[in-house]
This record gives structure tokens, sequence and C-alpha cells, in this order.
């Protein structure tokens, strides 16, 4: 199964028939109303989602079958066979059990079983055992309490928190493979329209894949309960054009602006505690416990999406972390106003 | 509602059911066994995988001598049980102190190796992961073996004084079912340490 | 007073003082009053727990809601899961086994009667040193001390470096020591059945409560115990500086998860075994019919037993195992379905043909035979690995295993206590407060828990004590929420119809439900003794056979 194509044939069955007529259906009604949640792992857009809803969706059908047919056996059984006044005193028959009815609702099931099976066992493999194609784009994940790291080793791009990757088109696929490890307690990439989830577990680096076929902002969030804050460690997917993806590249290569008129704030910025744990590119601030700022002011958030990446967002987080993410493990700084000032406009120069 | 009548039915001509003490006996036996299962499997899981630190083929030497002190242990309480089921109060009371002191002596070995271990190799619990699962897995054996080891001292105490005899065989025996457990668990913890996970 | 039971002059209850009464109880060895002091303090918990609920929910209700800290939250989410599995489902089940097993296969009591009580008493301490955890570092605002890494308690957030401090190691001690009580009772089980039946009842004379009950306390032995070993290698790393799951050493976190639920998984089918239990003790007696199929339920219930420790990993399967280990695990999870699936069928036929009488516990019990359905089904969603890389973590996991243990679980209770409550008690529930309890319940939890998989569907992960607005989640929620409500004043009408009928409630005759075994032979509630002679069976009915002595079940089996 190459990645970047589409799974949407399994067989020819009448059920698998059926699944795909309601796959088919809802893909509609979902392309045309509005969007539920921007997390909806029923509106895939990258070959493992879509395997995933695909199948989902026939699990859905079998299983909805099972349970029409016990839930009306079930209705029928206590209407029909309900005591009526006249019947007090007489006893039904006392009937033991029966032989064929028995093997009769084993042997369905282990049917049933088996046919789910095999349908499930292909996409496992579909996805998990894809080869990676010559352009794929690696990005490595290290996920820590809680925020996420992400390098292109072989472009050499560290960022934080927002991911960015292009587009794949399904003739000539370039997909994105993650690979995911973990700086301390196990965490859990998750974005929802994308792909299935994987945890990062440290000394157990995974593997993941996604192949996005459109462009957009897709959104997830940690799905393994690493610590306090594990709520707002958030996930925004940018998938963008190759032309956007190729400039953003080049942009997140440079080293980081130098700004002559905020020298005073990059002072501040480089003799207090920021530099034991940030990192700069070009300066000497080479600190790895927190977020890569070289190019801060490329993201739409700060505290791996806990607020808005805006001046003032910025001047709160530096005040006092626990007003907007209580629990984070970065320090109020304590520093002046007039400090903090400085520093929010060094920052702001980041781009 | 249907008056019940008082009469039930005819009873069995026999009615024999397992003794409830052996019986409670092998459920305890099964739940140890899981317990020791899961640390050897955390053994065997973590053979090789210490990144520093001494090594078990560096370190470990065979405790046969220690080991036969116990093995024989199973062999002199069950010489034990079988002399009181013939009322030899005489005979069992000798078969059973020969069992503590076994027994002891193989606790004894183990404080020795361990002796050993921590102050001539540097090994200790949280050194690396070969100590963590080895004094762990053992020690676990060890307290087992303390812990039949009390009992058999109360047994012992009881004979002593005079108040063990044929009648109580039977709670000899279900004691007795549990020392060999231990044995066959340093069977097991055996190969596993110092056979495989060489 | 029933002819079944001997009058001893002189002890009458009303004229002891309360601190005899207090000291009888507190030093009992009697299987019923260990059953019924497992069973008051499961109930307590369950209020506890449920209160732990509440404040999940109201903090949920909308997106970046403050009602609690993150801190307290993550607390009150481990709490919850640990205190219901251990310190209400478990006690709850081993107080109605302890009650009814040496009843049903005719013994005066327990084979081990101290062991019994000693069993009672350190699992109870379980559940108050995990609670005294709360009195510790900040006190009750900041919720203490107590834990908060979760009910599993995931390496390596339960390390020194991550969980500073004592809490982490008041849920490992906590739920050791109630571990070990556990195995006590599991034994005691094991050893009265298989050693205390009253003549004539072999073991394919049992009762299937017997049955199942023996099969749920033998894999009890097997299960509880990986989660001793892996507590007690958690605390070694802890206190003793080990490297059981320090990855710095190479020790290995997803090593816990695999000891974990080892334990984990086949626990939860220990917690709905003696479930299974209640229903094919009521559904019978209420559809007037003997149960149908008792040797398949035998051999299903065993069945799943075997088959449910082989299916742990379906709880990892975000874990990164390769694909032939995923299917492996989807393979067997879906397997497990087929004899459960089995039982139900089987319940469905015991039901064909009778006589249905809608009395609450048999309204119960058509829940739980809805319920369980529904969630054998999401169950089997959850079994196929891909979907599980979706919906694992979720809040329609959430929604599934609240769907087994509160419509399943929890409703089947409701079905014993209204049948056995005047077993225990010489009274009967009143039939009003228990329809309005059945329907409100059925209500609210249908509103929470069927809704609650949506926002699973829509991408909401477990264990987060808030949200973004606008990913489709906030009007979900807050729906749930108001079925949590609705729930907890079903419940609280439960606990006034159980205070209540106890003074004023109809007096119980021997056999209100004219049932067909052994306890219902002897007084409401019984003596001390249980039977004024031992009983002798011929048949899986015995008081069908004297009821009918024309048409006597030993005829037939």
């Amino acid at each position: 199964m190459q990645a970047g194509q589409p799974t949407n044939s399994f067989g020819r069955g009448p059920l698998l028939v059926i699944g795909s007529l309601i796959w088919r259906v809802s893909t509609a009604v979902a392309a045309t109303t509005s969007p539920l949640s921007p997390t909806n792992i029923f509106a895939p857009a990258s070959t493992p989602a879509n395997s995933i809803a695909y199948l989902s969706v026939f699990v859905l059908a079998i299983t909805g079958i099972i349970f029409v047919v016990v839930f009306t056996l079930l209705v029928y059984a206590i209407i029909k066979f309900r005591a009526r006044v006249f019947d007090a005193g007489r006893e039904p028959a006392q009937v033991y059990g029966s032989t064929q009815i028995e093997l009769a609702w084993t042997i369905i099931p282990i049917l049933i079983v088996i046919v789910l099976f095999l349908a499930t066992a292909r996409v496992i493999h579909a996805v998990q055992d894809a080869p990676e194609p010559a352009n794929a784009v690696e990005v490595t994940a290290i996920g820590h309490q809680y925020w996420w790291e992400f390098r292109y080793p072989k472009m050499g791009v560290v960022t934080a928190n927002e991911l960015h990757i292009p587009v794949s088109d399904p003739v000539n696929p370039s997909p994105t493979f993650l690979n995911l490890l973990s700086a301390d307690t196990d965490h859990s990439f998750w974005v929802p329209e994308l792909a299935g989830k994987t945890d990062l577990i440290p000394g157990h680096p995974n593997r993941m894949w996604m192949d996005p076929q459109r462009t957009g902002i897709f959104l997830g969030q940690c799905a393994q309960y690493c610590g306090v804050q594990h709520a707002k460690m958030l996930l925004r997917v940018s998938v963008d054009s190759p032309e956007d993806f190729a400039a953003w590249v080049r942009s997140q290569q440079q080293p980081a602006v130098q700004d002559a008129s905020v020298a005073a704030g990059r002072r501040v910025f480089e003799t207090t505690a920021c530099i034991n744990c940030h990192a700069v590119a070009g300066t000497n601030a080479n600190g790895r416990f927190g977020p890569d700022l070289t190019h801060l002011m490329s993201r739409a958030t700060i505290a791996s999406g806990a607020a808005q990446n805006t001046p003032e967002k910025l001047r709160l987080w530096i005040q006092d972390p626990n007003k907007i993410k209580p629990g984070s493990l970065m320090p109020a700084m304590q520093l002046s106003d007039a400090d903090l000032d400085a520093v929010v406009s060094y920052l702001e120069t980041l781009r | 509602m249907s008056a019940i009548a008082n009469s039930f039915p005819q009873a069995p001509a026999t009615w024999k059911l397992p003794d409830h003490g052996k019986v409670a006996m092998v459920g305890l036996i099964i739940a140890e066994s899981a317990i020791f299962t899961i640390f050897v499997v955390a053994y065997l899981f973590y053979v090789g995988k210490s990144l520093s630190g001494p090594t078990p083929r560096e370190v470990l030497e065979t405790p046969i001598f220690y080991t036969i002190c116990l093995l024989s242990s199973s062999l002199t309480i069950h010489l034990a049980v079988k002399s009181l089921a013939r009322d030899r109060v005489g005979g069992f009371l000798a078969f059973w102190l020969l069992t503590i002191v076994l027994g002891g002596s193989f606790l004894y070995g183990t404080a020795q190796e361990w002796h050993r271990l921590i102050y001539q190799h540097g090994l200790t619990i949280s050194t690396n992961l070969f100590g963590t699962t080895y004094y762990s897995l053992v020690g676990l054996h060890a307290f087992h073996v303390t812990a039949g080891l009390v009992m058999l001292l109360i047994g012992a105490i009881f004979a002593l004084v005079g108040r063990v005899r044929v009648e109580q065989s039977r709670r000899v025996e279900v004691l007795s079912m549990y020392w060999h457990f231990v044995d066959v668990v340093w069977v097991v913890v055996f190969t596993v340490v110092y056979v495989l996970g060489r | 007073m029933s002819s079944n039971a001997i009058t001893i002059p002189g002890a009458q209850i009303g004229e002891k003082p309360w601190v005899d009464t207090l000291h009888g109880w507190l030093t009992t060895v009697d299987h019923k009053r260990l059953g019924i002091l497992y069973i008051v303090y499961a109930l307590f918990f369950l209020v506890i727990g449920g209160v732990e609920a509440v404040i999940i929910r109201i903090q949920l209700m909308h997106a970046h809601n403050d009602f609690v800290s993150p801190q307290v939250f993550n607390r009150m989410f481990t709490m919850h899961g640990t205190t219901m599995i251990f310190f209400v489902a478990m006690p709850i089940l081993f107080g109605f086994a302890n009650y009814l097993v040496p009843l049903m296969i005719g013994a005066r009591d327990m084979a081990f009667p101290r062991l019994n009580a000693f069993s009672f008493w350190l699992s109870a301490l379980g559940g108050f040193l995990l609670y005294f955890s709360f009195l510790g570092a900040n006190g009750l605002y900041g919720a203490g001390n107590a834990p908060d890494v979760g009910w599993w308690a995931y390496a390596p957030l339960t390390a020194r470096a991550f969980s500073p401090g004592n809490s982490s190691d008041y849920w490992t001690l906590a739920v050791l020591v109630s571990g070990f009580g556990s195995i006590g009772t599991a034994i005691n089980i094991i050893a009265t059945i298989l050693c205390l039946r009253c003549p004539g009842m072999k073991l394919s004379r049992m009762p299937l409560l017997a049955w199942l009950n023996l099969v749920m306390a033998g894999m009890a032995l097997i299960t509880i115990t990986p989660l001793s070993a892996a507590q007690i290698m958690l605390l070694v790393d802890r206190y003793l500086g080990g490297h059981f799951f320090d990855a710095q050493a190479g020790g290995s976190a997803v090593l816990w998860m695999h000891f974990f639920w080892i334990f984990g998984h086949p626990e939860v089918y220990i917690l709905i075994i003696p479930c299974f239990a209640f229903m094919s003790e009521i559904i019978p007696v209420f559809s007037r019919k003997p149960i149908f199929g008792y040797p398949v339920m035998v051999a299903a219930t065993v069945c799943i037993a075997f088959v449910s420790m082989s299916v742990w990993a379906h709880h990892m399967f975000t874990v990164g195992m390769n694909s032939y280990a995923n299917s492996f695990f989807t393979i067997t999870t879906m397997a497990v379905g087929v004899p459960t699936g089995i039982k139900i069928f089987n319940w469905l036929g015991t039901m064909w043909g009778g006589k249905i009488q809608f009395k609450v516990p048999m309204l119960f019990c058509i829940g739980f035979l809805f319920q369980f359905l529904i969630a054998g089904l999401t169950g089997i969603m959850l079994a196929c690995a891909p979907f599980d890389w979706q919906l694992g973590l979720s809040y329609f996991v959430v929604a599934h295993f609240h769907y087994v243990i509160v419509g399943g679980i929890l409703f089947a209770l409701f079905a014993a206590f209204y049948y056995w409550y005047p077993k225990m008690t010489g009274r009967m529930l009143s039939e009003r407060l228990g329809r309005w309890h059945f329907w409100l319940f059925l209500i609210g939890f249908h509103l929470t828990f069927d809704l609650m998989h949506l926002p699973g569907l829509l991408g909401m992960p477990r264990r987060i004590y808030t949200y973004e607005p606008g990913r489709g989640w906030d009007t979900l929620n807050l729906l749930v929420t108001i079925g949590t409500f609705i729930q907890a004043i079903a419940i609280l009408l439960f606990v006034a119809n159980l205070v209540t009928s106890y003074f004023k409630g109809d007096k119980a005759s021997n056999d209100p439900w004219d049932a067909w075994t052994l306890e219902w032979s002897t007084s409401s509630p019984p003596p001390a003794y249980n039977f004024a002679s031992i009983p002798v069976v011929a048949s899986r009915r015995p008081l069908w056979d004297l009821k009918h002595p024309e048409d006597p079940d030993s005829r037939y089996e």
C-alpha cells in the first residue's frame, strides 16, 4: 500500500456497497453543511484518516445491523411475552435450552468477527507498514510538558507547537513522516482530520505519517495524560501549498532578525534566566528546555495554543504564566515593568 | 405463591468434597505464581538491557550448595508430614526442624551472596536494570522463604510443647504445600537468573 | 417465623444496648453481616465518587470554565476512577457474593469466616488510606495530597521526578492493600464453593450465581497480583532508586502499561461477571422460566475468563506496537465478544415464551440488556485497532466504559438490590419509589452517556480540565452535565428508598418473588446459622421441585 493512495476499495460484498453508500452520503453532507467541528474524525483530509473513517463506517454499519436485530427481538419479547392478568398462578412451558439455536447464535457471530477482522487487518497493515517515498518530508516531534518541539533534520529547521507540512498531491505523493520522541512523560499526537493518534513515549520512538490532500489549518491536541497542563498542549498544523511550504522553510532556516532598535530588550533577554531554557538562533541563547523562539512571531499562538500570539498576551505570559496556563513549567520571570516591555518588544521582532 | 413442602430429597450415599484448607492453599499458590510471573517477565525483558554497571556474567556465582539445601528441605518436610500422618511425632519433629535449618541456611546463603555483590562489586538495587530486577526477584523469593520459615517455626514451637499430633496432620500438610511452592519458585528463579540470564 | 428457623429465646435485638450492637458488627465473622458491611461501605464511596463526578462535569460544562483549578480537576478524575473501581465496584460485588454464595449452596458460612472479616477490614483500610490523602499538603482546598496521576498511573508520570511528594504513594498503597484483601476474599469464595456445597449439589446443579462467582474469584487470583507486582516495582523505583520504569536507565514505560492492563482488562470482566450472575438469577424468576442454556452459560463464562486474559493490549493500540501485535489484539478482543453475545441471546431466550412480570428488579434487568448490548457493540468498534487510533484516549472510550459500568454493572446492581433486599432485611423496597428511581436514572443515564460518545467522535480527548470553544464540544458537554444531575437525583431517591423501607417497608416473607434457589427457603432475614438443617438438592431449582412435585426439574436434568 503506497502512501498517498486513498484507500477506498476492499471488496464487493453487499454490506460494503451499503457502507460505501453511507460513506458517500455522509461526506457529501459534511462537505455542504458547516463543519460540526474542526476535529471531526469523519472529515478526513489525509489517507490514514480516510482509511480509518471508511473502515469505521463499515464497522458502524455492521454493529448497527446487529443492534437493530437484537433490539427488535428484545422489544418484541417484552411486549409479546408480558404476563397478563389472567396468567396468574400458571407457569409457562419450562424450556431449558436448544442446541441448534445455541449453535446458530455462536456460528453467526464468529463469522461476523472474521469478516470484521479481515477488513481491519488490511487497514492496520496499510497504515502501519506504508513504505516511505523518496520525497517525503521528515519531521521529528518531541513531546514536552506541555509543548511540542518540531525539528526538520534534513532542512535544519527547529520550531515549536505549530507544524507546517506540504499538501500532498495523490498523483505524486509527498507525505510527511513524523518520528515521535518524548523528553519527559507520555504524550500523544492527535490531529483527527489528518491521522489516528500515536503516542510519544520516552525511550520508545514511534513513527507515523500523513499526506494531507488539501491546504488549510488543522487542529488537534495531546491525547495522553501528561500532567497538569495536558489540556492545553494544543496542536496546530498548517498544510501549505508546495510554494508556501518552501517559503516557510526558507524563512525558518534564517537566523534570528537582528534589530538594533530593540537592543535593550535583547540585553534583558540574554542576561536573565531566559537563555537557560530558550534558544534564539544566531545569538548566545541556546537553551533547549523550552520552545525555540527564533521565529516566535511566525506562530499564530503561544504557550502551545493556550493564548493568541498578541503583544498583550505575550507580556502576560512572561509576567506570570500561571495566569494563562496554571502549572506550566515556565516560571514567572519577576521582571520589572520596564524590562518586561523591553523584552516583549524584542520578541516581537523575532519574525 | 405455593406453600413449600417441608421435605427435601434423599441425600446421596456419599458426599465427599475437597478439603478447604488444601483448596485455599492452592488458590494462594496460584495468586503467588502470578506475582512471581510478572517479576520473572520483567527480569527476562531487561536481560542485557542495562546501560552501565556490572553484568550478570561478571558478578554472579551459581549458588549450588544453598540450592541443594533448599531443595532437600522439600524432601525433609515431606518426610515430616508422612511421619505425622503415622503419628510418629518424634520423627515429625526431627524432620521439621531439619527443614527449618535447611531453609535457614538458604537464607543465610542469599544474605552472603548479597553482601558480596554489594560490597565487592558495588551492585545495588539502584545501580542498573540488572540490579533492580535481580534484587527484586530474588528478594521477593527470599521474603516468601522468610514468611514460610516463620510459619514453620510456629509449628515447631507447637510441636515442642506437645500440641502437634496426628489430628494436625492435615494442617501440617497444607503448610508443606506452601513450602513446596517456595521451592518450585526457586527452581524457576534459579533457571532464569543463573542459567538463562547469563 | 418460618418453619425453617429455630427460635432462640431471649435474643431480642431491641433490648441490646447500642454499644453491643456496634461491637457485634465490628467483630462479626458472619458472611451475611460482612456482606452487608461491604455493601454499605461501597454505597458510601459511591456517593463520594459521584460527587467527584459531578465536580468533573460542572467544570466541563462549557469551554474555559474555572469551577476548579487544573490541579484539583486532575485529582478529581484520578480519585473518581480509583474510588469507583476499587472501593465501590469490587467491594459491592464481593459483598453480594459474600451474602449470597453460602446461602445459595446450602452452607452455613464461608469456608474461612475469620479470613473473610480480615479481608473486609483490609480492603476497607485501603479506602480510608486513599481518602486520607486529601488531608495532606495544602489541605482540602488544593485537594490536598490526593493522587493526580489518573487511575492508570502511567509511568513515567508516577516517577519521583514528575510526581514529587506522596500523592501517588497514597494511590499505590491504598490499592495494594485492598488488592490483598480482594485476594483473600477470592480464595475464600473458591474454597467455599468447591468444599461446602450441600449434599446433592454437584457442580452441574449449582446456581449460576455460584458458578459465575467461582469463575470471577479464579480470575481475581491471577489478575490482581500482576497489579500488586507492578505497584511493588513502582515503589522500588520511587523509594529504593530502582529503574523498572526509568527511561533514563533503559527502563520501559510501556512495560508498566503491559503489567497494568494485564490486570486492568480482566479486572473489568471480574466486575461484570457477577452482574451476569445477577441477571441469570433474576431474569428467569420474572420470566417464570428456567435460564435458557445453563451449560452454555457456564461454558461461555469460562470462555470469557480465558479469552479476556489475552486482550489487554487493546488499551495500548496507540502505543506503537507493530502491525502483527495490533492485529492479534484486535482479533482476540473481537473474539471475546462472541461468548458475551451468546449470554445476551440466552437471557433473551429465557424471556422468550415466558410470562414477564415488570417488577422493579426486572425493569433494571431490561435496562441492563439494552445497555450492555450497546456497550458491547461500541466495544467491538474500539476493538478495531484503526478505529481505536481515532477513538482511543477520547471521550468515546469514556462513554463506552461508563456505558458498561453504569448502564451495565450499576443497573444490574440495582436489580440485585431490589431483588435481595427483602431477603437481607425482611422488608420490601417501595415499588413506587423504585419506579421513580428507574425512570429518572434511565433518562439521566442516556442523556449523559449516549451523548458523551459524540465529543469523542469530534476529537475531544480524555482527562482535560478544559477545552477550546469552537471545537463543537460545548453544547454536548452541557447536556451531558445536565444528565449527571438527573442521575444524582435518582440515586438520592434510591438511598431514600433503602433507608425508609428498612423502617416502614412491607414485611417480606421467606419467598416474596416465588423464586427457586435455596436462599428463598429460609427466613427473611435468615438466622445466623442460615438453615435449621442443611438442605439436600436433586436439581438446579430445588424450590421449583418442592413447589411442583408433579413436574420437578430433577426429571429433566
